[in-house]
């Protein structure tokens, strides 16, 4: 069940890449859509955030992962690179989980 | 699948009880800006039948910014060689070693962990939020759906229906 889920996605991805690479350019070219592609990131990206943070299931929760991503914030903030935004992101949260 | 965001995205869903057809969802729409970079893409590579399929696996930010960036147009895809697959072998070399490893995982590394999910999107979403106002808009907007519709939508949907924030980009910007 979940490698059938897997591959579905996995070939989904694979296809808008290619289509990208085989289809005319005048297509997608159209200015309203490439803007709306651009920005449906930022949107999804913020969901997955928020998401991940402070829900479980279908609970809105406050708890260790919040102290995390507060703590991601600021080293984001200081420009931290990638890795290290994740460990401090672990280190917080494992810190708060300890101490409550 | 060989897509950053797609692939956390579809993990993430999963991972928080959501439903496969919202995970796979969540994944083509975040993917979906790589048929951008493809149709940018398409006459610099110029590639065809076989190599255009292998060429196609590659079309990420990752290789288009690296590539775009090339002064000639063989640096271009010397630099698309170089790039997609220095990134595929780390990129899946890495997830091997985790879905390996996390079975040896205690429970401090596994609050560590949950912590370092929601940190890895906002990593991910970070630049867009540095260099564009309507990005923080939209991505203000999306958060604000999610948090909304949590209680109310099967878990996962929300993240796909937060897409609709995309809306608050064009609104106003319509005259």
């Amino acid at each position: 069940m979940i490698w059938t889920v897997v591959l579905v996605a996995s070939l989904c991805c694979y296809l808008l890449k290619y289509i990208g690479l085989a289809a005319p350019p005048a297509i997608l070219e159209r200015p309203a859509v490439r803007r709306a592609v651009g920005l449906v990131p930022a949107a999804l990206l913020a969901a997955l955030v928020v998401v991940q943070a402070f829900t479980d299931g279908s609970a809105l929760v406050l708890d260790a992962r919040a102290a995390g991503l507060g703590a991601a914030f600021l080293a984001l903030l200081l420009r931290a690179p990638f890795l290290l935004v994740l460990l401090v992101a672990g280190g917080t949260a494992a810190l708060v989980n300890g101490l409550a | 699948m060989f897509t950053g965001a797609s692939q956390f995205a579809l993990v993430g869903v999963l991972g928080a009880g959501g439903a496969p057809v919202a995970a796979v969802a969540s994944a083509v729409l975040l993917g979906a800006r790589n048929t951008l970079y493809g149709l940018r893409l398409a006459a610099p590579l110029d590639v065809r039948g076989f190599r255009r399929a292998v060429a196609a696996h590659a079309v990420i930010d990752e290789t288009t910014a690296m590539a775009l960036a090339a002064p000639t147009t063989a640096a271009l895809r010397l630099a698309y060689a170089v790039t997609g697959l220095s990134l595929f072998l780390g990129w899946n070399l890495s997830t091997l070693a985790g879905a390996l490893g996390s079975g040896l995982l205690g429970d401090s590394a596994q609050v560590a962990l949950d912590a370092v999910v929601p940190a890895a999107f906002l990593a991910l979403l970070w630049p867009r939020l540095r260099h564009s106002g309507t990005d923080r808009v939209v991505a203000a907007g999306g958060a604000l759906i999610a948090l909304v519709l949590t209680p109310v939508v099967a878990p996962g949907l929300q993240v796909m229906l937060a897409a609709a924030a995309v809306g608050l980009a064009f609104v106003g910007s319509r005259r």
